[in-house]
């Protein structure tokens, strides 16, 4: 089983051979797609890609956390965080392909 | 935002490209990362975040209304990571 990780530079060249455009063009159209979702995220918007996935936004109130090696009591902010929740399809598409090929 | 309004965005801030064409970038975008996931792949986009597949082992389920024993497979869980830019600015905006 391939163990590799893809980077900007793959998704680039995968839109440089797609589409067409200059490597130079392709890499910075990456950018912006990831700039757009990134920017409507810490506007306060969820994103929601059709047959991808959702990223949405929770709000989590504070809470007294606790430092596990000293036992001291830290409080912790309410702040906001980022959920990806994956598409039913994507869900399918990963099982199937991955199905009996043992740990990922 | 949805998948169409991110096209729409793009095409007006590069009016040099074709809409069909800005429709291709963003769908081989999103399509490359879930292709990576389909080989078990990670996708690691400093400052965005990451993608990542979890393995879920094989368990003996049970039917919760009879109580009978289930075989649930070892699935498969694509899972993401936000990452420390994004994580940080979503509450620079907000809260504080």
């Amino acid at each position: 089983m391939s163990k590799h990780t893809v980077t900007r530079a793959e998704l680039s060249e995968a839109v440089y051979q797609e589409v067409g455009l200059s490597r130079n063009e392709s890499s910075d159209l990456v950018e912006q797609v990831l700039d757009a979702v990134s920017d409507a995220l810490i506007a306060g918007e969820n994103v929601k890609i059709s047959s991808f996935g959702s990223f949405v936004l929770r709000d989590k109130g504070g809470r007294i956390g606790r430092n596990p090696k000293t036992g001291e009591e830290v409080p912790i902010d309410p702040r906001r965080v980022l959920v990806f929740r994956p598409s039913q399809v994507m869900k399918d598409r990963i099982n199937a392909s991955l199905k009996g090929a043992g740990g990922a | 935002m949805i998948k169409s309004e991110l096209i729409t965005l793009l095409s007006e801030a590069n009016p040099h490209l074709l809409h069909r064409d800005v429709e291709r970038i963003v769908g081989t975008v999103f399509e490359e990362i879930t292709a990576a996931m389909c080989r078990g792949d990670r996708v690691e986009l400093r400052g965005f975040g990451a993608f990542s597949v979890k393995t879920r082992p094989a368990r003996t389920g049970r039917n919760p209304r009879t109580g009978e024993a289930v075989a649930v497979e070892e699935k498969h869980v694509p899972y993401f990571k936000t990452g420390k830019d994004l994580r940080e600015q979503l509450n620079d905006q907000h809260g504080r």
